[in-house]
């Protein structure tokens, strides 16, 4: 998951994975609806690189063919793309009501103090990046985050340690 | 139509119309911020809530269809109740910087907020803030001002057709931005301005100037292009303090280009030359107006003496007025002279007997937006007439148009181009040639009459899916651009151009150059045909000859030959060789500076009363708004004084009114006979030789606009002036790689460009702006030009 270096400067140019990627999704959509397709394309862009550099988002948008603003407005609205580098593990945590009220406070202060991060930061090595999202659909076992893909639940300050330590020591 | 109901008005409305339109048409008020007539429907700002009987809840009326016997009440206390709480929301973030905000007096929140307002609010929490965006020198940003009504995007995304504004983030972080730092790129991105409800997008070179209510608003014209968009010129004490759209929907709606808005800048610069000048042993000396006057009578009637009345000769810039051009071919022809013109920047005079009489767009400009088909021929549309790209770009996205162009260069277009050639110089009249060849097919009696021209030609695919598009288009149209005029067989291209508009059922037309071609051409500012179009029974030269020095004395009008002429290099030697120039200018130009004697300032724009004929044909009086700069007059009144003191009969206009009555009446009486098409000499192979092409940038087609410092600065980001060309060709000159070139033409200084490769540019050509201080002294466009590596 970890973000692999990339020339903001320079024409990005998408790898053939993606651009197959890219083609899949376009052929679900009618032709004046391409633009359907960006969700898709910049999580594949995603999944190659990690992050989402300005000129990465400029490629999909001539790919598909929409202006390079509106490739930005759908970048910028959800909380699962990277807009800037992450670290090798990303951590989400959710903040929204039902976890709120089971004390989603407390564990995203543990997790700042644990990792020496605010929300939003990468820790030093370069190890995790700590974010907080909407609601990630698992209300019943609140509170919750989730780490790379998967989903921590029924969090405690001492459950956090233990998860923090295995994502840690799993080289 | 339906019959509706607003506050117990009975009122009828087209089929599926919104509501707010239906109120707007009948003079009723509701409040709004992100509806616009002209931009598509957000509903987002939710301020138009009205009550509608039946309706549980009160609805937008800017989203809501009118529907028969809907009873609507805009100020019954539910839509009064729901107004003042989406006023009170749109307040929570809107910082009351009202005293320090260049919008406040012209504010919609501030008069809503009034008029729809509460006087307090609930919340107390702490306001966002909203980091503001550079966008370039045109247009400053407050964005915490901002309420998203997203008037700002949908201008970009319908109108302008490049996208520069877009919601960014979300929730409560969502805002107005460019997310990528950038100045706006769009050359009618001004509008956002007027757009803007609230103090966010203001005018930069306005900022901290004045107050909307200190400004008096005056009718007018703007002179740079030759739709005639109706602008007010704001002022205050005397001087121009902005220029803002008036709303013409036939020509301009409710939009202005950026050059019409801030050409005012160049007309306020510090180069305005306050009294009149004359040169005495190669020094400039300040003179008064009958010392100077006399100096140039004197001068001009010195060559007279010696050389005869043939040796005068006149030269007005394409942006004159009615008057100007009828009082100064009034006064060279009195003197004896028919050696007047106004095109500079063309070349091919030999058509001008066949023309018509003046040059026109053949149809209306607001008939741009409904034609289904069209061919662009030698236009850079969106950079010669803005607000025409405009109208072409609705027929393109909301008709499905299809828009073909045939190009010296590969411009971009905020449209899709359904077929597109791009050629350097001479080839372009075989593609024509061949897309008419394409159409008459079935024609016989076309065929026989083009048999010699067409002899040769085998129409490509590419030709024959233009003839093909052109055909299908119910409503087609071949529009000239003002580029393709400077066309060294401009003739043969106008003619080829009216076989294909006759051969396809579509209209032909030219967007001439400069603001009032056409008033030049009615009021016989030309050395073939008098006022009104009658024939000149000894026609005098054309600007091509008078500019390779064939005239002893030159009398400039608002012209910089070195900037505005085709051949800057011929202009520039032209005036060098003639033994006395008299110029009417408001600027001291580097070329009148060397070569002139006398200087005679005049009024610009916004100071000056006169006509201007658009490229439809329409009449369009601007009056002055503000008195002259400090001793400067208006041309007009310095020609009529002119006249006076040569002792000649005619010359006692007491205003500009009289001298357009007299114009008006001479060309009213008038006899001009319409002429025939002709056929044009048959083709010559193109030259494999380099040729240059030569485009005005857009900040620099007239003397006004080259000084309006914010428009030059707003085209930073674009490439800077330089030789450019493509790769091969770099490769065939064998100076790819290299930074710096020489380049020279033909009786033309040697300079030194930066090379830039550039993929627009055809094969064999080489693109070097014209009418810059960086390419002054270069010769003509689509002659040969000679590129090599810069020693040393």
């Amino acid at each position: 998951m970890a973000t692999e270096t990339v020339d903001t400067t320079a024409e990005f140019v998408l790898s053939e994975k993606v651009r197959k990627e890219i083609d899949h999704w376009l052929e679900k959509f009618p032709e004046e609806q391409r633009q359907s397709a960006v969700l898709a394309a910049l999580h594949a862009v995603q999944q190659d690189i990690g992050w989402l550099p300005e000129n990465a988002m400029d490629a999909v948008a001539d790919y598909i063919g929409m202006p390079h603003i509106a490739v930005y407005e759908v970048a910028t609205f959800y909380d699962m793309y990277n807009l800037k580098p992450i670290g090798k593990h990303k951590i989400t945590v959710c903040t929204n009501i039902s976890c709120m009220l089971c004390g989603s406070d407390k564990i995203v202060e543990h997790l700042q103090q644990r990792l020496d991060i605010k929300l939003g930061e990468t820790t030093s090595d370069g190890m995790f990046t700590l974010k907080e999202v909407e609601c990630l659909a698992a209300c019943k076992n609140a509170p919750m985050m989730q780490v790379d893909f998967d989903y921590h639940e029924n969090l405690t300050p001492e459950s956090l340690d233990q998860i923090i330590e295995k994502y840690r020591n799993d080289k | 139509m339906v019959e509706i109901e607003i506050d117990g008005k009975k009122i009828q409305a087209e089929n599926g119309e919104m509501l707010i339109k239906a109120a707007d048409d009948n003079g009723i008020t509701i409040p709004r911020y992100c509806y616009h007539k002209k931009l598509s429907i957000a509903a987002n700002c939710r301020m138009c809530l009205v009550e509608v009987e039946k309706a549980p809840k009160p609805l937008p009326a800017c989203a809501t269809p009118v529907a028969d016997g809907m009873k609507v009440f805009t100020r019954s206390p539910s839509a009064l109740n729901a107004q003042r709480s989406v006023m009170e929301f749109l307040l929570i973030n809107h910082p009351l910087d009202c005293p320090i905000c260049d919008q406040g007096g012209q504010c919609e929140l501030q008069d809503l907020a009034v008029g729809f307002g509460g006087d307090r609010s609930l919340y107390d929490e702490g306001k966002r803030a909203v980091a503001n965006e550079n966008v370039g020198p045109l247009v400053e940003t407050r964005m915490t001002r901002c309420i998203h009504c997203s008037r700002c995007i949908r201008f970009g995304d319908e109108i302008a057709g490049l996208r520069e504004f877009g919601m960014v983030h979300r929730g409560e972080h969502a805002k107005v931005a460019t997310y990528v730092k950038h100045s706006l790129r769009s050359e009618v991105a001004g509008n956002i301005i007027d757009l803007c409800p609230v103090g966010a997008l203001t005018s930069k070179p306005f900022l901290y100037r004045g107050r909307a209510w200190e400004l008096d608003a005056h009718e007018a014209i703007a002179p740079h292009d030759c739709l005639g968009s109706n602008i007010y010129v704001h002022t205050r004490r005397n001087q121009v303090m902005r220029v803002v759209p008036r709303e013409n929907e036939s020509i301009n709606e409710t939009w202005l280009a950026d050059r019409d808005r801030f050409s005012y800048l160049g007309a306020n610069n510090d180069e305005r030359v306050g009294k009149p000048m004359i040169k005495r042993e190669g020094q400039w000396h300040e003179a008064t107006w009958i010392e100077a006057l006399e100096f140039a009578a004197n001068g001009l009637e010195g060559v007279r003496k010696q050389h005869g009345a043939e040796a005068l000769g006149a030269l007005a810039s394409a942006s004159c007025t009615v008057e100007e051009y009828f009082l100064l071919q009034q006064l060279m022809r009195s003197l004896g002279s028919h050696n007047i013109d106004h095109r500079l920047r063309e070349t091919d005079f030999s058509d001008q007997k066949h023309l018509p009489l003046f040059p026109s767009l053949g149809m209306q400009i607001e008939d741009l937006e409904n034609l289904n088909s069209f061919l662009l021929i030698g236009s850079n549309i969106q950079r010669e007439q803005p607000l025409a790209g405009v109208r072409l770009r609705k027929a393109v996205v909301k008709n499905q148009a299809k828009a073909m162009s045939v190009n010296f260069l590969d411009h971009t277009v905020n449209f899709p181009l359904s077929e597109k050639l791009v050629v350097a110089g001479d080839a372009l009249l075989f593609e024509l040639a061949g897309i008419v060849k394409a159409l008459i097919a079935d024609q016989k009696e076309l065929q026989d009459q083009t048999e010699q021209l067409l002899k040769s030609m085998q129409p490509t695919a590419e030709q024959q899916a233009i003839a093909d598009k052109l055909k299908q288009g119910e409503k087609s149209a071949i529009i000239l651009g003002a580029f393709v005029q400077q066309h060294p067989e401009a003739a043969t291209i106008r003619a080829l151009a009216q076989l294909i508009a006759q051969a396809s059922g579509s209209s032909c037309g030219v967007m001439s150059l400069g603001a009032n071609s056409a008033g030049a051409y009615v009021a016989g500012m030309l050395p073939h045909r008098l006022a009104g179009g009658a024939v000149a029974e000894k026609p005098g030269l054309d600007a091509g000859a008078m500019l390779t020095g064939a005239c002893r004395s030159l009398l400039l009008l608002n012209v910089e030959p070195a900037y505005d002429a085709a051949n800057s290099a011929l202009a520039e030697q032209a005036l060098a060789k003639a033994d006395f120039v008299v110029s009417l200018a408001p600027y001291l130009s580097n070329d009148v500076r060397e070569h002139g004697d006398v200087l005679l300032p005049i009024a610009t724009f916004a100071e000056n009363t006169g006509t201007y004929i658009n490229v439809e044909g329409v009449w369009q009086t601007s009056r002055a708004a503000i008195k002259p700069f400090q001793e400067c007059r208006p041309a007009w009144k310095v020609l009529r004084v002119l006249g006076n003191i040569f002792k000649l009969d005619g010359f006692e206009y007491v205003c500009a009114q009289d001298v357009l009555n007299k114009a008006q009446e001479v060309i009213d009486a008038a006899n001009f006979v319409e002429p025939q098409w002709f056929c044009p000499a048959p083709i010559a192979l193109p030259k494999a030789k380099t040729q240059r092409i030569a485009e005005w940038p857009i900040y620099s087609v007239d003397n006004v606009v080259r000084r309006a410092v914010a428009l030059q600065e707003s085209l930073h980001y674009e490439q800077p002036y330089g030789a450019r060309m493509n790769q091969a060709t770099a490769n065939k000159l064998s100076i790819a790689g290299d930074s710096e070139v020489m380049v020279e033409q033909a009786n033309a200084a040697s300079i030194c460009l930066p090379l830039k490769i550039d993929a627009t540019v055809p094969d064999n050509a080489v693109a070097i702006e014209a009418g810059i201080e960086a390419t002054r002294g270069l010769g003509g466009a689509f002659e040969n030009i000679t590129i090599t590596k810069r020693v040393g």
